[in-house]
């Protein structure tokens, strides 16, 4: 059984009387233990899908579909049931962690929370001990647990974040932009961190980036997502280099590869702006920004499809040339 | 934004702008329901103070011939009662509302043009002249209130004027330190700098660039400001310190308690002034919320 | 373990260190004693622009000579330069003295000890009452935003904060006087002695502080609403959802700390400003306060009087700006020196 799965998942948020919608129908699987990497632009969705595995979303967002959770319907839990899955079964990596955490608790009462509240055997001498294990796991000494957050640096914050999400041994921790504050030294070591932790407890990952060559790095799988859908999914190495979806490619490209020659004259990035969520026309939305778009583009919008093996993308060009919806 | 070349002139551009920012302006403002039920307040009040002299013949507000028998309970005659010297408190009430409402606009204008002068001024030359400015604003900012304009109607000649200047030099400082942060928000904006480059001067760059944007800001400071005007006006006059030969609200609820109308339960004679006055307040602060809320759209308070 | 280059530098980066504590506290004294003497002068020459002779005043309507008057001035120190006048009077305020009321022909400084503390009592309970109710009412009104909790708290707030006080005050009398209850005026019932005293007291406070509580909570009840708000988007406040806690101790562990912070400050701001405030209260219900000393003060008027306690409600508010300066680093860890 995977550990995470989203069927159909759908939100949208209201807005002004109307429904915007956020994502789309995805569909994403991580096996116990699997890594998987989402990615897009800003604006694409990936961030409410985290949020929405915990059922985080604002009260204006309309969730549809299912999010199961070690083969349980995070949407509908009871509150209770809810609350203990959260963190307990899943935690969150939060981007920006100066945001993220309380600027006027220490770190270390911060980290201990959790733990105090979903193991009732725990005392708040011993949670503080469990504290300053995970600030050594994560590279930071014991002390810090003193420190408030403004004191520490990007990356130490960074690293407390991470500690915190393990505090309560999860079997899913959800990476949601956890280096995009940071300058790229650290964001090497903060991502490097995360894999081993991940890697050598077992624990099944998320991480959502906009950075395609920080996911294939870090992730066994990919999928890409544009407009609140997911356009290319496969194993992230194949779908970082050979990218079957346009967007994908572009995406991939926008990031040039150290030290590759070709990378510098290959044309990258991508013109336009991602569509107006609120009103989608016919066809593929990829379509306007598209350099290699075809006349049925234009009325036909594919479904995600077998485009090779154990990948697929949603673009007409995988399909098989007579199977035109 | 900008960036292409105008066809038409730019001071017509900026005009249609303006137009178009007050018409959105409306619109956000309309969204507030407690925010229009204050404007309608306020309009029936600024007509009933304006129609005054229509309604009340002077005659009925003498001490000494009033039309009335004294301490009489409301009746078809005179609806709110009559005060001690038998004159009608509708009567007093609507003409009470001239100098309430002609002392809040006055010093809240005074507070609010002096606080957005030396808060305009103080953002804008930052060094010493600046510092000094805000010292003197912090120093002002200390002095209790009350006191200071208690003790200013005092020393000076008791008059409408007079009250108008103690509550005016009490109340700039909140505004000044108000226009003053805007001010540096505003000059921190890259066009300020390239005006500066431009060669725009000191002058120019405060009246035609810092002004404009700390308008709206100083607008509903004003609204706010009228409503705590008009209750420290009743408060001095309460206290003894109006001028006694005008008909104020303030002055009315003194000649009540002087009169022994709180001892003698005559409520009516308490009632309607101290009403006025609240209602008035309220209308002026559900304007200034709405306004902040209409020019704020992120503190979108409850509609 | 990834690089050992990430540990942190000491995560108590120079903070609370002494002599950093010792620059903020010189600081803060150094401005309060600036503010000080800009009060100190205001009041000596705002009281001297008073029209009309002093000693006139005292002896109003009484047949004095002139050489009794003359005596009089001297006795006051007012036949002297003002110059010297106002030497007189700052070497005097540095040993405490604010001169000889008028009107009690007793020293200002002992008028105002003796009327301290009923004026302390009486804010301090209203300002202890209005801040409790005002942070709570503040706090459920912006977690129930846009309900029927907030449409009401937050109307029947602005409508007290629009009720003048001491009309308020008034109808309370009025009220009271008619029905009994609660006794309407003073601060004690003669001959009462013994543990019976405090009780009488407490039962004289009640509508005096209704008064003031009413008027004041709702500033608070609008600043921890407005600040709460703001807080309520935080991303801080979506981790601790996603931990699993139940609203109400994300309300209570995280969201409340943080709005606590500008509203605690404005009360501690407001408490000088709330002592000179009593002046309303304290003459409407002939509480024998600070306030009610100032009122009988204006009357004359009994310039020494007024002055001296000009001076000492200014002294107060700087006194409790300084509070606030000192007391906001222990609430906010940022600002921590």
């Amino acid at each position: 059984m995977n550990h995470l799965e989203t069927r159909g998942l759908t939100v949208a948020y209201r807005a002004g009387g109307r429904e915007v919608p956020a994502v789309r129908g995805v569909d994403l699987a991580i096996p116990p233990g699997g890594t998987l990497g989402l990615a897009g632009e800003s604006g694409c969705g990936k961030s409410t899908v985290a949020l929405a595995v915990l059922r985080l979303l604002p009260a204006t967002a309309r969730v549809g579909g299912s999010v199961l959770l070690a083969g349980e319907d995070v949407l509908t839990m009871a509150w209770g049931r809810l609350r203990a899955v959260r963190w307990a079964g899943a935690s969150i990596v939060f981007q920006g962690a100066m945001h993220s955490l309380n600027a006027v608790r220490r770190v270390g009462d911060q980290i201990a929370e959790p733990v105090l509240l979903h193991e009732s055997a725990e005392t708040p001498a011993s949670a503080a001990r469990r504290a300053a294990d995970l600030l050594e796991r994560v590279g930071l000494p014991p002390r810090t647990a003193a420190a408030y957050p403004h004191e520490l640096s990007g990356g130490q914050r960074q690293r407390v974040m991470i500690a915190m999400a393990l505090a309560c041994g999860p079997r899913l921790v959800i990476a949601d932009e956890p280096t995009t504050a940071l300058d790229v030294m650290v964001q090497a070591q903060i991502l490097r961190l995360l894999k081993d932790l991940v890697a050598r407890n077992g624990i099944a990952m998320m991480m959502i980036s906009h950075d395609l060559s920080v996911l294939a790095d870090a992730c066994d799988r990919l999928a890409v997502m544009y407009a609140g859908r997911i356009v290319e999914e496969g194993p992230a190495r194949q779908v970082f280099a050979d990218a079957r979806h346009p967007y994908a490619a572009a995406l991939g490209a926008a990031f040039p590869v150290v030290g590759d020659p070709a990378s510098r004259y290959a044309p990258r990035g991508l013109a336009g702006d991602p569509p107006d969520p609120a009103g989608s026309g016919t066809g593929c939305s990829f379509r306007p920004r598209c350099a290699v778009a075809e006349d049925r583009c234009a009325y036909v919008d594919p479904a995600l499809w077998r485009a090779g093996p154990d990948r697929s993308a949603a673009c007409v060009r995988v399909l098989p040339s007579e199977e035109v919806l | 934004m900008s960036g292409t070349p105008a066809r038409p002139s730019p001071r017509a551009l900026a005009r249609q702008r303006r137009r178009l920012a007050l018409s959105g302006f409306w619109r956000r403002y309309r969204r507030h329901r407690a925010g229009l039920l204050g404007l309608a307040g306020l309009v029936l009040f600024v007509l009933l103070a304006l129609a005054a002299p229509l309604l009340v013949a002077p005659g009925d507000l003498s001490v000494t011939r009033a039309p009335h028998d004294a301490y009489q309970p409301p009746a078809p005659a005179h609806p709110l009662g009559t005060d001690n010297f038998g004159r009608s408190l509708l009567d007093l009430v609507v003409w009470g509302s001239r100098v309430s409402l002609t002392v809040g606009f006055l010093a809240t204008l005074v507070s609010v043009g002096l606080g957005t002068l030396v808060g305009i001024t103080a953002g804008h030359y930052r060094g010493v002249a600046g510092a000094v400015l805000m010292r003197v604003t912090d120093w002002f900012l200390v002095l209790p209130t009350l006191v200071l304009a208690v003790a200013l109607a005092t020393v000076l000649s008791r008059s409408t004027l007079t009250i108008v200047i103690a509550i005016g030099i009490t109340a700039w400082p909140t505004t000044a330190r108000l226009v003053r942060a805007q001010t540096l928000a505003v000059e921190a904006r890259p066009y300020i700098e390239r005006s500066r480059a431009l060669g725009g001067g000191h002058t120019h760059i405060m009246l035609r660039h810092v002004l404009p944007n700390v308008l709206p800001l100083v607008l509903a400071q004003t609204t706010l400001l009228v409503a705590s005007s008009i209750i420290a006006e009743s408060t001095l006059a309460f206290l003894g310190l109006g001028d006694p030969g005008t008909v104020s609200w303030g002055g009315t609820l003194q000649d009540a308690r002087r009169a022994g109308a709180v001892s003698s339960g005559v409520w009516w004679y308490l009632l309607p002034p101290g009403a006025a006055i609240a209602l008035v307040a309220l209308s002026f602060t559900l304007c200034g919320r709405a306004v902040e809320g209409a020019l704020d759209p992120r503190s979108r308070e409850g509609r | 373990m990834s690089a050992p280059s990430a540990a942190p530098a000491a995560p108590d980066r120079g903070r609370g260190s002494p002599r950093r504590i010792a620059v903020y506290l010189a600081g803060r004294l150094l401005g309060a004693a600036a503010s000080m003497a800009a009060v100190t002068v205001t009041a000596f020459f705002l009281f001297r622009v008073l029209p009309g002779d002093p000693v006139r005043t005292m002896t109003q309507g009484r047949a004095v000579t002139e050489a009794q008057l003359d005596e009089l001035r001297r006795q006051y120190g007012l036949d002297k330069p003002l110059g010297e006048q106002f030497l007189d009077y700052c070497s005097g305020l540095l040993r405490l003295d604010l001169g000889v009321s008028y009107q009690y022909r007793a020293p200002v400084t002992e008028l105002i000890a003796e009327r301290l503390w009923p004026t302390v009592l009486l804010a301090g309970t209203g300002t202890l009452l209005a801040a409790v109710l005002g942070l709570w009412l503040g706090t459920r009104a912006a977690w129930r935003r846009g309900r029927v909790v907030d449409q009401v708290n937050t109307g029947l707030a602005l409508t007290l904060w629009s009720v003048p006080t001491f009309w308020l005050g008034l109808l309370l009398i009025v009220v009271f006087a008619g029905t009994g209850g609660f006794p309407t005026g003073g601060m004690a019932t003669p001959g009462v002695r013994g543990p019976a005293a405090a009780l009488d007291v407490a039962h004289h406070m009640v509508l005096p502080v209704a008064t003031m509580v009413a008027v004041v909570y709702a500033q608070y009840l609008m600043i921890m609403r407005s600040s709460l708000l703001t807080e309520m988007g935080s991303d801080y406040l979506v981790t601790a959802r996603a931990k699993g806690l139940r609203d109400a101790l994300v309300l209570r562990r995280h969201a409340v700390p943080n709005a606590l912070l500008p509203t605690v400050t404005l009360v501690f701001l407001n408490l000088g400003q709330v002592v000179a405030g009593a002046i309303l209260v304290e003459t409407v219900f002939s509480w024998p306060g600070l306030g009610q000393l100032f009122y009988q003060g204006l009357r004359l008027p009994d310039l020494p009087l007024v002055q001296g306690l000009f001076v000492f409600f200014s002294a107060g508010v700087i006194l409790m700006n300084l509070l606030a300066d000192l007391v906001y680093p222990l609430l906010d860890p940022r600002v921590r020196v």
